[in-house]
């Protein structure tokens, strides 16, 4: 039984959905919310990695690479919003942020 | 031959499983642990798949900075998570289907391609097999894709800046120090000389402007 890139591509698209699940399952924890984001990121770097050794070039590593650049500036910049929101409003649910409409 | 198929589904297993794990559970904090190991099985499936610079990469930004970023802020921030979990039943049911559906699809997917003959011939940079991975990322990375490299370090920086700039409060009553005005500071500034008559004191009227 060889592991292929099919299987590669099993994990990728499981850890993609869990990321979905999680987004609709904490809809008011915006926690959560970011860390189901980095699942899914995480689920694109998997696919990208499987690609890159299965079809011999390294190219998707380095895009990999780049995803990993984005994960980890999104992830600060969305705390430090989180962070902010925090500070002026006390609270961190999700469903208080209509304050800039309109 | 068994030996990489058992760790793949080792770790494949521990990952998936730690991802269920990321979203259901109750506590943040746990959360976040279960997320630390779904990254650590995942650079192990890394490591199996060759690519063991990006999944060092993988334990050094997101174990080492991204999780603990996470864990600092949970623990920052004082929130009543048992209420922010209200809903979770509610959103269940709908949220089983659009996954199960979203994974059906996904897995018909992979279960059904075939990889075009022609790719072999567009491939842009083959993966040396004469040198380690890092040295042959790097050998892409800093020639053909510096450009992109750069970008992603700009990214970084931004994105430093904007989180001081977010969290940064200035408080107007704490007193810092400006090195420019205690140099600037001249004996003139500090001191005054009076003449007291006797009997009397310093009067309001005598001291100095910057007493008052």
């Amino acid at each position: 039984m060889t592991i292929g890139l099919g299987h590669y591509l099993a994990v990728g698209a499981m850890l993609f959905t869990l990321g979905i699940l999680g987004i609709f399952l904490n809809r008011k924890n915006i926690i959560i919310i970011l860390m189901s984001i980095e699942l899914i990121l995480l689920s694109v770097n998997i696919n990208l990695v499987a690609f890159s050794t299965f079809l011999g070039d390294i190219v998707g590593q380095v895009f990999a690479l780049l995803v990993l650049t984005v994960a980890a500036a999104e992830a600060a910049i969305g705390l430090a919003i989180l962070v902010v929101y925090f500070r002026n409003r006390g609270s961190i649910a999700v469903e208080d942020v209509n304050l800039m409409k309109g | 031959m068994i030996l990489p198929a058992l760790f793949f589904y080792l770790f494949a297993g521990i990952c998936v499983a730690s991802a269920v794990m990321v979203v259901v559970s109750r506590n943040p904090v746990h959360s976040v642990l279960y997320l630390i190991l779904a990254f650590v099985n995942a650079s192990g499936l890394f490591v199996l798949m060759g690519a063991e610079f990006l999944a060092m990469m993988l334990i050094v930004v997101y174990v080492g900075a991204v999780a603990v970023l996470f864990l600092f802020v949970i623990m920052m921030l004082d929130v009543d998570f048992i209420e922010l979990r209200e809903g979770f039943i509610e959103y269940l049911p709908v949220g089983l289907v659009i996954g199960g559906i979203f994974l059906f699809e996904l897995l018909l997917t992979v279960g059904f391609w075939v990889i075009n003959p022609g790719v072999a011939k567009t491939i842009t940079a083959a993966i040396p097999t004469n040198v380690s991975n890092t040295e042959a990322l790097g050998l892409v990375l800093y020639t053909r894709y510096i450009h992109y490299f750069q970008l992603a370090g700009m990214v970084l920086l931004v994105a430093m800046i904007g989180a001081i700039v977010l969290t940064l409060r200035h408080k107007a009553n704490v007193k810092r120090q400006d090195i420019n005005v205690q140099n600037a500071r001249t004996p003139d500034m500090a001191m005054a000389l009076r003449k007291v008559a006797s009997g009397q004191g310093l009067q309001d009227a005598d001291a100095a402007e910057w007493v008052k």
